[in-house]
């Protein structure tokens, strides 16, 4: 037998079998007409699926009584790439984890890296980073409102959605000349300072931007068909949330308002003023509702930062870190030297073992780093927020209807570059 | 973060409570290890979770290749009322990479222990659903060990099977 036809095999004995008898025998102990336990193969290749996801879905008639997702199929082994890459030249693979949060990756990384050297950021280079972090958390929510609101029949609103997203883009493109998977973020600070001209087109996008969430909360939750589909749907209490392990706007639409930039800053989030935006239930709405509301404290965060944005350096003076600047190279020696080896062999990092976590437009996003003292990475390890968050799909899901799936699916927000890595 | 003396306090206890569980801790850039023997940890995180640390934030595998013990195993532990962060660390040779599941005590470990049995080979022992996670199931070997060379991945493809094409770790070329 082909060892293909073989790993087929192997894939259907990921079976629900034990569910299947259970529910027989139940049947029978009532004595009720006899009914089996569908199982039903959605995706990988599905639109609603947000991605390659695989979910092998146990149906009682149309009723779900168990779930298990099956991921992988586009494991690219960023973690093993990274490994073979001196650290600054890491930065651009581990950036393509999470597509749709590519400064998070980043910053979580870098910030790692900078943990292990021990290595003081410059204040406009945090700030900086906090100005792109949270454009970045605005544009994933952007997405990840106009696919949602796409699963549930609302199409509109994804045209919407991508109008504003591109509006950030174009903000990346400016400051970095990317779009996406931009490499703004160094080890050490940011690798250019803001072009003449970002500041203003970043107010505008700001005095815009929360008129145009009204607009959405408009458009949305106003409209009949998406409370129906919303509201009471799928909850899931903040204590099984907490043990399964899940963070971000899914664990605040339960009431816990756990947020790392609040709870535990990193970078200089302990220096703006803004809100956390909490549900009571824990449903589906309260999972919309909290993001919208966090894109609007997102516009706060970077107006706070625009106004206090200081004057400086926007990457280390070490230049046993930081390249030195362009102009050096014709007049420095040392500046050539340095240029060299860091772009040759990559700084060297002490040895020792980092865990630099953040709070990522799905949750908690840690970077573990171990050095062995070699300048390339020993161990890079992303906990990606959507990879342990989609455990709490089959809970969340549980004796509800397949149609609800759907919509609990876009409100898990699950990225799977981000599950797969 | 606990400060260095409360670290060693913490152990302290850890090490009373389970006699021969904590075998070192370290202080590194402001963070607490307490590095654990391997047969303690379930206890030894049942213990933390008992002092407040109550949110296992996430679980990961470390291969320490050259050195011995190879394979590592980190529980990043979090302590939402205090704020505060917690690792505890073992670590097991390859020969013998056996570990208790913390699964049935925190059901988020379940598919963290996953990936690390996949990409390092480490059994969970307790664990419910000990499967591969992201590579495919009768994939050979775990590529995050250090000495798993990087290249060479054959990609599948239906066509291809039907041509009898070979699948393993090592594609068409001849097992080295």
């Amino acid at each position: 037998m082909s060892s293909v036809s073989e790993y087929r095999k192997q894939e259907e004995s990921v079976t629900m079998a034990p569910l299947h008898e259970q529910v027989a025998s139940q049947v029978e102990e009532v004595g009720e007409r006899s009914e089996e336990l569908l199982t039903l193969n959605m995706g990988p290749h599905h639109p609603a699926t947000h991605g390659v996801l695989r979910l092998l879905i146990s149906l009682d008639g149309e009723v779900v009584r168990d779930i298990k997702p099956i991921v992988g199929y586009v494991h690219t082994g960023i973690e093993k790439t990274a490994e073979d890459k001196s650290y600054w030249k890491a930065i651009p693979v581990v950036e393509r984890m999470d597509y749709l949060a590519y400064y998070f990756n980043a910053q979580a990384f870098c910030g790692a890296t900078e943990a292990l050297l021990g290595l003081e950021v410059p204040r406009r280079a945090q700030y900086l980073r906090v100005i792109h972090l949270e454009l970045n958390r605005i544009m994933s929510h952007l997405v990840w409102l106009g696919t949602s609101a796409l699963d549930l029949g609302a199409m509109s609103m994804f045209w919407y959605g991508f109008r504003e997203k591109e509006t950030v883009l174009d903000l990346f493109e400016m400051s970095s000349g990317q779009r996406m998977h931009t490499r703004y973020f160094q080890v050490g600070g940011v690798i250019e300072d803001i072009p003449s001209g970002f500041e203003q087109k970043v107010r505008d996008f700001c005095a815009l931007m929360p008129t145009r969430v009204d607009q959405y909360s408009d458009l949305l939750a106003r409209n009949e068909i998406v409370l129906r589909r919303l509201r009471h749907v799928c909850p899931l209490d903040a204590e099984t949330l907490l043990s399964l392990g899940v963070t971000g706007p899914l664990l605040r639409a339960a009431g816990n308002a756990w947020d790392l930039r609040k709870a535990m800053p990193y970078s200089c989030y302990d220096e703006f003023d803004f809100a956390i935006a909490v549900g009571t239930e824990g449903d589906n709405y309260d999972r919309f509702a909290v993001r919208l509301v966090e894109i609007k404290e997102s516009v706060k965060i970077i107006e706070q930062a625009l106004d206090g944005l200081p004057e400086g350096a926007w990457m280390t003076p070490d230049r046993k870190v930081a390249l030195p600047p362009r102009h050096e190279l014709a007049t420095s020696m040392e500046a050539v030297i340095h240029q060299f080896k860091l772009v040759t062999e990559g700084f060297r990092v002490p040895p020792g073992e980092v865990y630099f976590p953040i709070e990522s437009p799905r949750g908690e996003l840690g970077c573990y780093v171990r050095s062995d003292g070699s300048s390339k990475p020993a161990r890079v390890h992303m906990r990606d927020p959507s990879f342990v968050n989609l455990q709490a799909f089959a809970a969340m899901c549980k004796d509800a209807y397949i149609a609800d799936l759907i919509a609990t699916l876009a409100m898990l927000d699950p990225i799977l570059g981000g599950i797969d890595r | 973060m606990p400060d260095a003396t409360g670290l060693e306090l913490l152990a302290q206890e850890l090490g009373d409570a389970h006699e021969g569980s904590v075998q070192d801790t370290l202080f590194f850039r402001d963070r607490g290890t307490i590095v654990v023997d391997a047969a303690h940890v379930r206890a030894a995180l049942a213990f933390l979770r008992d002092k407040g640390y109550r949110f296992l934030a996430s679980v990961h595998g470390v291969d320490h290749y050259p050195e011995e013990p190879r394979m590592g195993v980190c529980y990043e532990l979090l302590d939402m009322e205090r704020l505060d962060r917690l690792t505890v660390k073992l670590r097991v040779p390859t020969d013998a990479a056996r570990v208790e599941s913390v699964t049935p005590d925190w059901p988020t470990a379940d598919y963290q222990e996953r990936e690390i049995y996949d990409m390092f080979g480490v059994v969970f022992y307790g664990h419910p659903d000990l499967r591969r996670i992201l590579m495919p199931e009768d994939y050979e070997g775990h590529p995050q060990r250090r000495d798993f060379p990087v290249g060479g991945e054959p990609v599948l493809f239906t066509f291809s099977d039907a041509q009898g094409a070979d699948y393993t770790a090592w594609g068409d070329e001849e097992q080295t």
